[in-house]
């Protein structure tokens, strides 16, 4: 998985408003060579997240990458060589990603994150939402009927 | 015909290491997959500037369509459910990132990040109810909000599907429709039972507004409009049919049943042969209100 995609990705258990960034824990990362598209990484820039960008390139062990960027050094041939090795060329092999609110560990494997959800964490929003309906609907109706 | 994979099992287990193998070495399921994805790609309409896209080809599974994909420069996720199809998929080594998830339980991607999305004969996988805790119509629900939040303002989404019948068709369209997506079904050789393949197409946000759905493709090549098509079952649905006046619709039934009507259909009747009382000055009156 490269970091483009782990920019890209977000914790989706319900229930989870801040499911991004997803903590690296890496064990082991791969360089593949790509060729690289000016155009492309310009785009990108705009909607890559930097912080989080930069946070899982150190996590992958990649230390090159400057802790701010504005677009400005987008002109740069060494900025955008930087951002092209991080963004495309590092791929997290094994390791396993961190939902930052709950501690939920995803596991990566051969590249591949497994983002599949257990049941209970799907039918959580039921339940919680459910329990909302109760505090909010039925409780205030009571109230208005009592008072 | 042939039975179709969703009745025998869900997607995870269907989909097993010699049922991938053996979709990924069939040359004629490759071509087939390669024609969709060309077609997809060409209905996804994606603006002509040579700059690479982030796409999403969801429902992946052994990468035959990403290829495309890379085919035309874009850089694309994939997310697939079933672990064997996507290691298939790394033995093939395909350009782009490939993601273990299930659709029904929404995508986890961040909002508005995505150029657009495809995908070839996977939707129709979240009309099963494959688990006692799976609901249809929640997981599409789920699928399309969380696509609407994470394609950017203007991006369409293209979709393969084989709806099982008009029912499903149905229900497919009304999530997308409910999610905020504007758009309608695309039919290719409508009048052909074999070659027939129906792309969903949605789009979303502003430039949906004004924007037309693609004609299909005919046996010619040509285009052909709806009009063509007699039945029922091979109409594009149109988004317009959403937007229609519902005050309209209630007038039409009450003028349905008035006295004239009555009147109208026991001449009917008569002209039949049939035994019907005579007019009188009580005929199409409201019956007294009594208990």
């Amino acid at each position: 998985m490269r970091l483009l995609t782990h920019n890209m990705l977000s914790s989706n258990i319900k229930g989870v408003v801040n499911g991004f960034p997803l903590r690296i824990e890496a064990e082991k990362v791969a360089e593949k060579t790509v060729e690289m598209n000016g155009e492309f990484l310009k785009k990108m820039f705009e909607k890559v997240d930097w912080k989080a960008f930069v946070d899982a390139s150190r996590a992958m062990g990649y230390t090159e990458l400057p802790e701010d960027a504005d677009s400005s050094m987008l002109d740069s041939d060494e900025f955008l060589n930087r951002f092209h090795h991080a963004l495309l060329e590092l791929h997290l092999e094994e390791g396993a990603l961190v939902c930052p609110e709950t501690g939920r560990r995803f596991p990566v494997s051969k590249g591949i994150p497994n983002m599949l959800l257990h049941e209970d964490e799907t039918l959580k929003v039921v339940a919680v939402k459910f329990t909302f309906f109760l505090l909010t609907h039925v409780v205030s109706f009571g109230w208005a009927v009592l008072g | 015909m042939a039975s179709r994979p969703e009745v025998v099992a869900p997607p995870e287990i269907f989909y097993d290491d010699s049922e991938a193998r053996k979709y990924t070495s069939s040359s004629r399921i490759v071509q087939i997959q390669a024609t969709l994805s060309e077609r997809a790609l060409e209905l996804l309409a994606l603006p002509d500037d040579g700059i690479p896209k982030l796409l999403l080809d969801i429902g992946c599974g052994s990468g035959l369509s990403g290829e495309t994909l890379t085919e035309d420069g874009h850089h694309w996720i994939g997310l697939d459910i079933s672990a064997s199809m996507l290691n298939v998929a790394l033995e093939r080594e395909v350009e782009g990132d490939l993601v273990l998830g299930d659709m029904g339980q929404g995508l986890g991607v961040r909002p508005g990040v995505i150029d657009g999305a495809i995908s070839i004969s996977a939707v129709q996988w979240l009309c099963n109810a494959d688990k006692s805790s799976h609901n249809p119509r929640l997981r599409l629900k789920a699928f399309f909000t969380s696509l609407y939040k994470c394609l950017s303002n203007g991006a369409r989404a293209v979709f393969q599907v084989y709806p099982e019948n008009i029912d499903q068709r149905e229900l497919i369209l009304n999530a997308a429709m409910h999610a905020g997506f504007a758009g309608g079904i695309v039919v290719d050789f409508p009048h052909s039972s074999k070659r027939r393949k129906e792309f969903l197409v949605l789009t979303c946000g502003q430039r949906s507004v004004n924007s037309s759905v693609s004609k299909g493709k005919n046996e010619d090549g040509e285009s052909c409009s709806d009009e063509d098509s007699e039945d029922e079952e091979n109409q594009t649905v149109c988004i317009s049919d959403r937007h229609r006046p519902r005050k309209k619709q209630k007038k039409n039934n009450k003028s349905g049943k008035g006295k004239e009507w009555i009147l109208r259909k026991k001449e009917q009747m008569r002209r039949r042969g049939n035994d019907v009382p005579s007019d009188s000055k009580y005929t199409g009156r409201k019956r007294k209100d009594r208990f």
